[in-house]
């Protein structure tokens, strides 16, 4: 996925002198054919994420259209002022690429683990994310990304990722992508979770649990509109990330259900990282074991949803007032 | 004037300046004393050691047209140190970018002008205040300069205290790096910051030397000294094949004896008539 995201740079490049790139310290090689046949717009600054930023700002604000990319956790936490100032207040197009969103750096340690980056990006006004299940559905998303108004943060994912995404669905940024219907359970997705979410239902539908899966590409803007008209015909919503609990996916799929009046009389669970640095190395399918993002976890949570009793709105608003 | 050094006489915080305000540079104060009547709170001091330096720029520096703010060819600053913006807000406003009315509404809620300057005001490139970003930014404006062919010019005028941010020296060693001979910085060396003097909080000296070891030629000039100001702009780029740095040794809360070094004036907020009255009566006082 990362390569072809920086192959698209690449490719978009060339039919586009608006567009410019900037790294900080990336692998050698990195855009050596942009750097070759592109000098004057391709820049590697080295380890200096605030100044990158600003720079970035300045050369969109001069109405060029600037990739930035490093480390998730570098491009997010390192610079968070300048994306806030620089970037967001001044809306400008800046597309952030950050490698190894989530536990993808799992051998390196906690200081190299992108589990909050959506939240708090989704915070910040005029942001938009994206976060792209596979390579195919990056190839249908980047060149929708050279227009798009504002600045915008492209989640990475670790690079040689299954191939899940519907290739006969027109995707769109800010648009949701319906995978599976179903009319027992929601299973919300997000980046390379959705091959959890495919699965997850896979195994539910042999055991009877009609499970929908709802893929979001784009976490901000959120397609309110597709997850409600889903949440209202299900009796279960689970959403699943490899980012923590605490702000991001799930967060903002709770804070849109509670506000619609849907949360009530249906169970509702966030499959994704609890609020604590994970302690272990391994790799990111290990954290991801440990953290319970598989398909059989969200298979037990969805279970688990749906086995206890519920009652409805109206039932429990009668029991308040007899 | 010689580059500092910590032993210089320049660099001294306990030095008075006996540079002599004209009476452009008084009037320029004054206008900035109504609007911080009419706000009831700026950071004077601040905005008062950026007057000349300010003034020069825009009477005799930069290219502008301020019916077309947006004029591609025109020079572009940016005032990192946004708390200093009285000052600027006055010479864009004396220059046309907006109405003087505007200046009376400062920190009004029907206004255009706050506290720190923002992008959607006329003639300002850049929404500043968290101090540390204008230069960066800056950059951006001049790469894209070069890449275009164009021959405009960046300024970014940063404070001392702003240049306690690690950002700061990212940006200086960037602009090193790529020999923006088209970029400008413009250093406020009042050498007070907000809770002290630059010398007790974080020394910057020896500053000169700092932002030539980033690959900057610099010129040291009398920062309220207009000729030697207008000399100074006028001879950039310094060198050719380098960013420019300009340190500009000034005052804060230059003009008004008890303002001056007075660390209570960095920002006021709750400025009664009689302060108003007395700083209007100081101005007109010969040193």
């Amino acid at each position: 996925m990362r390569q072809t995201c920086l192959d698209l740079v690449y490719e978009l490049a060339k039919q586009d002198p608006r567009i410019f790139f900037v790294g900080s310290d990336l692998g050698y090689g990195t855009l050596k054919q942009f750097k070759q046949e592109m000098p004057g717009r391709f820049f590697m600054e080295g380890v200096c994420e605030a100044n990158i930023i600003g720079m970035a700002a300045g050369l969109a604000i001069e109405g060029k259209i600037v990739y930035v990319n490093t480390i998730a956790t570098f491009l997010t936490r390192r610079c968070f002022e300048q994306i806030v100032l620089d970037l967001c207040l001044h809306h400008v197009k800046v597309r952030l690429i950050g490698n190894g969103g989530g536990l993808v750096y799992a051998p390196l340690g906690p200081t190299h683990l992108a589990i909050e980056d959506v939240a708090i990006l989704r915070s910040l006004p005029n942001m938009t994310i994206i976060a792209p299940a596979d390579a195919n559905e990056m190839r249908r998303l980047m060149p929708l990304t050279v227009d798009h108004d504002g600045p915008l943060y492209i989640r990475l994912a670790k690079g040689g990722d299954p191939i899940v995404s519907r290739g006969d669905f027109s995707v769109q940024i800010g648009k949701a992508v319906p995978m599976v219907e179903g009319s027992h359970a929601l299973i919300l997705t997000t980046g390379v979770t959705l091959k959890i979410g495919l699965e997850a239902a896979e195994n539910l539908n042999r055991q009877g649990i009609q499970a929908a899966v709802l893929h979001l590409p784009t976490i901000k803007p959120l397609d309110t509109e597709a997850i409600l008209q889903r949440v209202s015909k299900v009796d279960a919503v689970v959403t699943v990330e490899e980012h923590t609990i605490v702000g991001g996916l799930g967060s903002a799929v709770a804070e849109l259900i509670a506000e619609a009046d849907l949360a009530g009389h249906r169970g509702f669970k966030r499959v994704g990282i609890p609020d604590i640095f994970p302690d272990e190395y391994g790799s990111q399918d290990s954290l991801m074991t440990r953290c319970k993002i598989t398909a059989e976890g969200v298979v037990c949570v969805v279970q688990e949803l749906l086995s206890k009793p519920r009652r409805s709105v109206a039932a429990t608003h009668r029991s308040h007032t007899d | 004037m010689k580059p500092s050094s910590a032993s210089d006489k320049n660099v001294s915080p306990l030095r008075r300046d006996l540079t002599v305000l004209d009476e452009r540079s008084r009037l320029l104060r004054k206008t900035i004393i109504r609007m911080l009547q009419a706000g009831g709170r700026g950071h004077i001091a601040s905005a008062f050691s950026l007057v000349e330096i300010l003034r020069v720029l825009y009477d005799d520096v930069l290219r502008f047209d301020p019916r077309n703010p947006h004029w591609r060819e025109r020079d572009r600053f940016i005032l990192s140190k946004g708390h200093g913006c009285l000052a600027l807000y006055v010479m864009l406003a004396e220059k046309g970018f907006f109405p003087e009315e505007e200046l009376w509404k400062f920190c009004h809620r029907d206004g255009i002008l706050g506290g720190h300057p923002e992008h959607k005001i006329p003639g300002v490139e850049a929404s500043t205040g968290s101090l540390g970003h204008g230069l960066s930014i800056g950059i951006g404006f001049a790469l894209n300069a070069r890449y275009e062919k164009a021959d405009y010019r960046t300024f970014v005028a940063v404070g001392d205290g702003e240049s306690n941010e690690g950002s700061i020296w990212e940006g200086a060693l960037c602009a090193g790096k790529h020999r923006l001979s088209n970029l400008t910085v413009i250093v406020d060396y009042n050498k007070q910051q907000s809770c002290g003097s630059t010398f007790e909080i974080q020394d910057l000296e020896p500053f000169g030397d700092k932002w030539r070891s980033f690959g900057f030629a610099v010129a040291e000039v009398n920062g309220h000294d207009v000729d030697e100001l207008r000399s100074s702009f006028r001879s950039l780029p310094l060198d050719r094949g380098k960013p420019s740095a300009i340190i500009c040794h000034t005052v804060k809360g230059k003009g008004i004896e008890f303002v001056e070094n007075n660390l209570k004036w960095h920002h006021k907020s709750r400025v009664s008539d009689e302060e108003i009255r007395a700083m209007l009566e100081a101005l007109d006082a010969v040193f």
